[in-house]
């Protein structure tokens, strides 16, 4: 006989208040420019202590949801809660609770890097006593002490996007929602970036919110991804759960003589997507069934097996491919038209 | 309390802010400097001496209030540009999202901008001093504050225009319509007695008339209307300008 007891109670309780658990909700969230519908009846549900991704091209409405929820922008219908606090009628309960990293740069270029961090200090009321002692504390985690009296403007894309990590967090945020973190950024130093982002979500046990359109970013950094098209969801899982649904490994195909119902009826072929003249076929355990698969496709021109992406994900629910290059200018472009 | 309290450091955030940038940008700096020597010395010097005396002071001496109140009116205004600038990327948003209300935001924005404003004030003032405008201590400190007034109202006026629009173009476009009318029709170049009736009644209704007015009695002993009246009228302007520039900053 086992005691249950104890445990059996943790999950009673977890489970009467499981509200508390979920620290962002959206209930049919919802936003119009006009006749543009950025967001579209949202639902949605974070847990506390995740890493949680909104991954879609530009134009999603990741940014006007990420707005909505910092309380920047009012919605035009439905609801939200942030830490629980409802995000139009508690907007200032909301905005002590969340840390921001907003898409595009935020930091004063003619200020320092401890400038910058003294200013949020004060906007954002942390105790006078720990200010000091705090700034050095985040210069720390994102590697900035020997920069931080230089002024903003002799700091690298990167330098500047760690410094509003740190300043993200500052005020000790229970939600750190991050837009775009390493848009624009090189390849190195956006893996640079993600380091910092896990490693201050540990260290400050943070639920972080992030938006992005780079697949790796979404793959590796976050526990659970929403993919994201025309302001609604698409897809709702952890990276490794969405591409094993439906992709596993895909295999492109190329093939004059088309039968693709034969193809689509094989049991193995877990979706069918055409696109260019192109077939791309999701299948569990390519390498197992590619002998087969070529039995019934027939003469071929060209056949390519990878193991799938959330691109892949993403192709699957939208029939289009998020690229990069539909991003906005990059990060230091934009800089420069200011 | 503890909420009052944060405001103030609210505002004093937004404030420093600004004063710390108006100090390193020194493009800003020099031609705030710059361009009321020019008014003073080229344009009141130069008509001064085809101009007879005006009420017993040289001409230039009589532009000298209404030349101060000018610049501090034109770098008021203009700061409101800098909004447009500010939203154009994500800097203002990290002061909007803050716990802090959008009245201090406001407050902080007007006191920095009557900084940048004031430098050039001060500045005036003791060229003043070498220009041969008679001044006391007690002048000086009157005439610190009613340009102060000034600045406040027309930071505020620069404010509203610029948190409703969302182009620098747009802005100068707007801005122009209020300056220039608001400097020519102030009283600031010529005695406001003995104007045609037309002309009367637009610097009657023009607030401007009223701070350059003061600015002449306390400096000048020169009024047109008493200073108290002058005084009332630019501080009642001033607070409906900053009403108006609160409900513009909570509707951002
Ligand atoms: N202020 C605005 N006025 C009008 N339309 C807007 C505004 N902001 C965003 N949109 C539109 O809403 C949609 C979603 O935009 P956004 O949230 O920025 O997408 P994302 O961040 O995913 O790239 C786009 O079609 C965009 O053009
Ligand atoms: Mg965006």
């Amino acid at each position: 006989m086992r005691a249950p007891k104890i445990i059996d109670s943790i999950r009673f309780l977890s489970f009467t208040f499981i509200f508390d658990i979920m620290v962002i909700k959206t209930e049919g969230l919802t936003k119009k420019y006009g006749k543009i519908t950025a967001v579209e009846g949202l639902n949605l549900e974070v847990e506390e202590g995740e890493i949680f991704g909104l991954l879609g091209p530009n134009g999603a409405g990741k940014t006007t949801l990420i707005s909505m929820l910092c309380t920047i922008l009012k919605p035009t219908s439905g609801r939200a809660w942030v830490n629980g606090f409802d995000i139009v009628k508690e907007s200032g309960k909301v905005r002590k609770s969340i840390g921001i990293v907003f898409q595009q740069p935020s930091v004063d270029d003619l200020l320092t890097g401890r400038e910058n961090l003294a200013m949020h200090n004060l906007l954002f009321g942390v105790p006078r006593s720990i200010r000091k002692q705090r700034i050095d504390e985040v210069l720390s985690i994102v590697n900035l002490e020997k920069r931080a009296d230089d002024l903003v403007n002799t700091y690298s894309g990167g330098m500047r996007r760690r410094l509003e990590l740190a300043r993200g967090i500052m005020h000790h945020p229970k939600i750190l929602f991050l837009d775009e973190p390493t848009l624009g950024l090189d390849p190195q130093t956006r893996e640079h970036i993600w380091a910092y982002i896990s490693d201050l979500a540990e260290k400050e046990c943070m639920t972080v919110m992030l938006t992005t359109h780079y697949m790796e970013e979404a793959e590796q950094l976050c526990d659970r991804v929403a993919i994201i098209d025309y302001g609604k969801i698409v897809a709702l899982d952890s990276p490794e759960t969405l591409k094993n649904k439906i992709a596993g490994d895909v295999v492109k195909i190329k093939q004059k003589v088309r039968d693709i119902e034969t193809i689509k009826n094989l049991d193995y072929v877990k979706g069918v997507q055409e696109k260019d003249g192109l077939l791309y076929l999701s299948i569990k355990d390519a390498s197992k069934h590619l002998q087969d698969l070529l039995t019934h496709t027939g003469p071929i021109d060209f056949v390519e097996v990878r193991s799938g992406t959330l691109n892949d994900v993403f192709l699957y629910y939208t029939g289009r491919e998020i690229r990069e290059s539909e991003a906005e200018g990059g990060f230091w472009e934009r800089m420069m038209k200011r | 309390m503890s909420n009052f309290f944060s405001e103030i450091e609210g505002i004093y955030a937004v404030w420093l802010r600004e004063a710390k940038i108006y100090v390193r940008e020194k493009e800003r700096l020099i031609s705030s400097v710059i361009s009321p020597l020019l008014w003073i010395f080229a344009f009141g010097a130069g008509v001064g001496s085809a101009v007879n005396d005006i009420s017993g002071y040289s001409y230039q001496i009589f532009i000298y209030p209404g030349i101060a109140v000018m610049s501090v009116l034109f770098t008021s205004l203009f700061y409101g540009v800098y909004i447009i600038w500010d939203r154009k990327l994500d800097f203002l948003k990290e002061v909007l999202v803050a716990p802090v209300s959008r009245a201090s935001v406001f407050a902080g924005k007007v006191l920095g901008g009557a900084t940048d404003a004031m430098v050039q004030g001060i500045f005036l003032l003791i060229i003043g001093l070498f220009i041969g405008v008679p001044m006391t201590p007690l002048v000086l400190i009157q005439a610190f504050f009613m340009l102060l007034l000034i600045s406040i109202a027309m930071v505020s006026i620069g404010l509203v225009i610029g948190a409703n629009l969302n182009s620098p173009e747009g802005f100068s476009l707007v801005i122009n319509f209020v300056m220039w009318p608001m400097f020519f029709f102030s009283g600031a170049l010529f005695p406001v007695g003995n104007l045609p009736s037309w002309l009367e009644g637009a610097t009657y209704v023009n607030p401007l008339t009223y701070g350059v007015d003061a600015m002449r009695g306390i400096i000048l002993g020169i009024n047109h209307f008493p200073i108290y009246y002058d005084a009332a009228i630019m501080l009642l302007f001033a607070l409906l300008a900053m009403g108006a520039g609160v409900l513009s900053f909570r509707r951002m």
